[in-house]
């Protein structure tokens, strides 16, 4: 009699921990290509599963094999069929024989892929940022209203009285306090007078009349005391500012592509725009990138051109500023989207040209948009000198201004992967509230 | 259907439930034991989910496995390749222990699990038990013993040591596991749990009583006289039992830097290792047994009316699928199917009892038309591993089937040459290329531990004895040479030697490879 076990209820996934401890071994090379991927792939890309090849190095487990293209071997093969003894066959290439032959001794290991889900990759793209939380990140969101009908209040301007509600209400209250109805006193009064209009009426129903006066009295006296619409009664409507959903956000990705901004600066950049990307993500169903860079002249250009071009020139910040300008005015009211904007630059521009940007956020760009962002990409030794103080390039200090009087407006400088992140939660972590400017 | 016929069936339709599993495993023990004389360990039959049975495929098929980062990757690689559908779930899986365990998925219909049944339960169950590879090398009443010990021993050793040192040690020891069995002679039994205990309280004492200045005594009076050192060299090899082949069992006892804990998991690596090494010389053979019980046994509840003409379809569908052998030259062609093959040799073997040709009366005169195919097969399985089984039963007649022929390949020539094929003259020379095909021990590099200084610089200098001039593959080689000098602490060469002329061809160190450890 054999012994029957059902282990079908017994944990699963023995292997977790062994898959988690594969999982870590091979994250330096996961991490390589993640990153190389934020590189070569487009923003929105970033956000999504990938197919990551097995890493060999570090996850290889070496041993003592015979070298396959060494000395004499023998094979035994099945299903000769034209073959005879002293047949030759070629190696590589042409024949299959042979290379049918490698394949039955040897030890081949497939290559394989495997997925990374949409969180894994996030996870060792963060990583790459030192994200130490992503979960406490809050953006301010800051919505548009609409006043909804919220249920009815007992104040209220009289323009919005509901005259069903407050009717109801009078109603309700001249029933309880029996208020005479207007056909109760009219048939009375008809009565009476059809009493007093009858032959003989004074003598044979003088009695009987006063009665009914006194009645019809007592009747009126009470109508007037009751009012047909007291002040209890009256119900205004009440409304309600509701959140309106905004579910789309456009994303102004602005970059200084002159000479001086280099492979490090443009990738710098793209790490940053990656992560406002990721972020808006969150919020918005539908997030629009466009892409501005400039030179001494700015034009809006697709995500390659925006990294890859080799484009260079002299540097006008403020055609970028005003190109974007123009966008929003062509496809994006600002009542309908939400705006963010992330300028990245080395901070060199034309004199004279700073105090133009300025007060084109001054007196446009910062009443539109929900958020703007500078980002000074600066060499790691300038970090030293210029981490601090408020000196630094023309560009800098104009925008400070900006930066004084508006709030949703923020700045700040980096100048490796590893400032980004802490940056990031700087613009968008600490502000208090975002004013809405319409 | 017809009452009196309904009666005498097992089984209906593919769905099963415990009653029926126990009544079909009552009718097939019936025929294995009384018609096919098989002698079993008891079994235990367990019912598993698809999901458990990709767990055990990746902890190597034991119930019981320590944790590892390398089980981590082949499930992701098995996983990978059934969700792919390149792969379907084995089956079964069936583990060398006594009580025999064998998996049965809960997916598989009435009828697999009947063939799985007699496949593992009997067929696997009797080899392991009568074969003397296994019965003379593993020891199947202690391994699950041993493996619950080892995956403790090493859950602790991480919460002592910490997961990376464990991790690395384990990283050393695999990559040595095929150098990590003894071929000729027995290894020492398990000991038992109290024995084990017994060996971890030793340890753990001489652990605390280790005292370091022993390892710095001054070295013995230096020796100019060359006869001497020479001596000296022959003693020294002597006292540490060299050469020696088993470079993880010398690594234990003679490492100067392994700590005692470090030493009981490369023992725990080898035993394991030893303990699947007769599995691997006996693949053709223990899955052609399994293979030809399981189908002998299908067809006789058959012809006994005991499945149905739908069940007895499927099983052979799926019978017909393990068995199929696809010629060189097709795009599946994965090599020998071991099942293909073993399966045919014995019922060749049956055949050529029973109803012989002339040509088998040359080849196979004690058994050909003895009529005693039962008692031939019986003691195949019992006294061969598959280089031996083929050398002594693969038939002309068979060689002819598989159509198959023998192909020389030498590394300077940018050709192969077909040197037998399925004839007269061919025969011999095929099976007996074959027959090597299958020695485990002859395919393997042949690696020993040569010499050691162990009062000098403690060079550990290991030779390859280099057969037909087959070299190590270059990055696998210096790969692992860290790992052993990872375990070994000082420097490490390997020098291949060829085994006929004495040449040194090659030689490497750690000291010359880039990347330490």
């Amino acid at each position: 009699m054999p012994n029957f076990i059902d282990r079908r209820l017994n944990p699963k996934d023995k292997s977790l921990g062994n898959r988690q401890r594969f999982l870590k071994r091979a994250r330096e090379e996961l991490k390589r290509v993640i990153k190389e991927r934020v590189k070569s792939g487009k923003i929105a890309d970033v956000d999504a599963e990938h197919n990551v090849s097995m890493p060999a190095r570090g996850v290889s487990e070496p041993s003592f094999q015979p070298d396959r293209h060494s000395g004499e071997k023998q094979y035994v093969l099945p299903g000769n069929r034209e073959f005879a003894p002293g047949d030759r066959l070629p190696k590589k290439g042409s024949g299959r024989g042979a290379a049918g032959a490698g394949a039955g001794t040897g030890k081949s290991e497939d290559d394989f892929q495997f997925v990374l889900s949409r969180e894994e990759v996030l996870d060792l793209f963060f990583e790459d940022l030192e994200l130490p939380d992503m979960v406490k990140l809050n953006l301010k969101e800051s919505v548009a209203f609409k006043r909804r009908r919220a249920g009815f209040t007992a104040s209220g301007s009289p323009m919005n009285i509901n005259v069903g509600r407050t009717m109801r209400n009078s109603f309700g209250r001249r029933i309880a306090l029996r208020r005479p109805s207007r056909r109760e006193v009219e048939e009375l009064a008809e009565e009476i007078a059809k009493l007093e209009a009858a032959p003989g009426a004074q003598t044979k129903h003088k009695q009987h009349i006063e009665e009914l006066r006194q009645t019809l009295d007592k009747l009126e006296r009470r109508r007037r005391r009751i009012a047909y619409v007291d002040p209890v009664d009256i119900r205004f409507n009440r409304f309600e500012p509701q959140p309106l959903p905004n579910a789309s956000a456009v994303m102004f990705c602005l970059m200084d592509v002159s000479a001086s901004m280099g492979e490090r600066e443009k990738d710098l950049a793209k790490r940053f725009f990656v992560l406002l990307h990721l972020f808006l993500k969150r919020r918005y169903e539908r997030i629009d990138i466009v892409f501005i860079r400039h030179t001494d002249e700015a034009g809006e250009v697709d995500e390659n051109t925006f990294f890859y071009s080799k484009q260079s020139g002299g540097t006008i910040v403020s055609t970028a500023l005003e190109e974007m300008l123009r966008v929003i005015r062509e496809r994006y009211p600002a009542h309908e989207w939400n705006i963010y904007a992330a300028q990245a630059s080395d901070g060199e521009n034309i004199s004279g040209d700073s105090e133009r940007c300025a007060s084109l956020l001054h007196d446009e760009l910062m009443r539109l948009c929900q958020y703007y962002a500078y980002v000074e990409i600066i060499d790691e030794r300038e970090t030293e000198i210029f981490g601090t103080t408020d000196n630094g390039t023309s560009l800098w200090r104009a925008y400070r201004t900006v930066d004084d009087e508006w709030p949703n407006f923020q700045m700040t400088r980096i100048a490796k992967p590893a400032d980004i992140y802490p940056v990031f939660r700087k613009l968008f972590g600490k502000q208090q509230t975002v004013q809405l400017h319409k | 259907m017809p009452q009196g016929a309904a009666s005498n069936l097992l089984f209906q339709g593919s769905d099963w439930n415990f009653e029926t599993l126990s009544r079909t495993y009552d009718a097939i023990e019936a025929i294995a034991i009384d018609e096919l004389g098989l002698d079993v360990y008891p079994n235990q039959l367990e019912i598993i989910s698809s999901e458990q049975m990709l767990d055990a495929y990746s902890s190597v098929g034991m119930p019981l496995m320590y944790q590892h980062w390398s089980f981590g990757k082949r499930f992701v690689f098995e996983d990978h390749l059934y969700r792919k559908g390149r792969r379907g779930l084995a089956y079964e899986l069936v583990i060398n222990s006594n009580p025999c365990i064998t998996y049965l998925m809960e997916e598989n219909t009435m009828a697999m699990q009947a063939l799985v049944t007699a496949h593992a339960a009997f067929g696997h169950n009797h080899f392991f038990k009568n074969n003397y590879l296994f019965r003379q090398w593993t020891d199947a009443s202690a391994i699950l013993d041993y493996m619950e010990f080892a995956k403790k021993y090493i859950a602790k050793c991480e919460e002592r040591h910490g997961t990376a040192a464990v991790e690395s040690i384990l990283d050393s020891a695999h990559a040595l596991m095929d150098q990590g069995v003894f071929r000729y002679r027995r290894p020492p039994r398990l000991s038992s749990e109290k024995e084990r205990e017994r060996t971890r309280e030793r340890l753990e004492y001489e652990e605390q009583t280790f005292s370091d200045l022993w390892r710095t005594l001054p070295p013995t009076s230096e020796n100019s006289d060359p006869k001497a050192v020479e001596r000296d060299v022959s003693e020294r090899k002597k006292a540490l039992n060299l050469p020696e082949e088993n470079l993880l069992y010398f690594l234990e006892k003679t490492s100067l830097i392994l700590e005692p804990w470090q030493r009981e998991i490369l023992r725990i690596v080898r035993v394991i290792a030893q303990y699947f090494y007769p599995q691997r010389q006996t693949k053709v053979m223990n899955e052609g047994c399994a293979t030809y019980v399981h189908y002998t046994i299908m067809n006789r509840l058959f012809d006994r009316g005991q499945i149905t003409e739908g069940a007895m379809l499927e099983v052979l569908q799926s019978h017909t699928n393990v068995v199929f052998q696809p010629p060189f030259d097709d795009p599946r062609y994965p090599g020998i199917n071991p099942y293909a093959l073993g399966f045919a040799m014995m019922q060749e073997i049956e055949r050529i009892c029973v109803d012989p040709t002339s040509e088998d009366r040359d080849w196979f005169p004690e058994i050909a038309g003895t009529g005693n195919w039962r008692e031939t097969l019986l003691d195949a399985w019992a006294n061969h591993r598959d280089e031996s089984f083929i050398l002594q039963y693969l038939s002309p007649s068979l060689i002819r089937k598989f159509r198959l022929f023998l192909l020389t390949d030498e590394a300077d020539d940018n050709y192969c040459e077909v040197a037998s094929i399925h004839n007269e003259r061919g025969y011999e020379a095929i099976r007996t290329a074959l027959a090597r095909s299958y020695d485990v021990g002859a395919n393997q590099p042949d690696i020993q531990v040569m010499d050691v200084d162990l009062l000098g610089d403690r060079h550990l200098r290991l030779q390859h004895n280099v057969k037909n001039g087959v070299l190590l593959e270059e990055d696998g080689r210096d790969d692992t040479l860290r790992h052993v000098r990872h375990l070994w602490g000082y420097d490490v060469s390997i020098a291949g030697v060829d085994s006929e002329t004495g040449e040194t061809l090659y030689e490497c160190t750690t000291a010359d490879l880039s990347g330490d450890d």
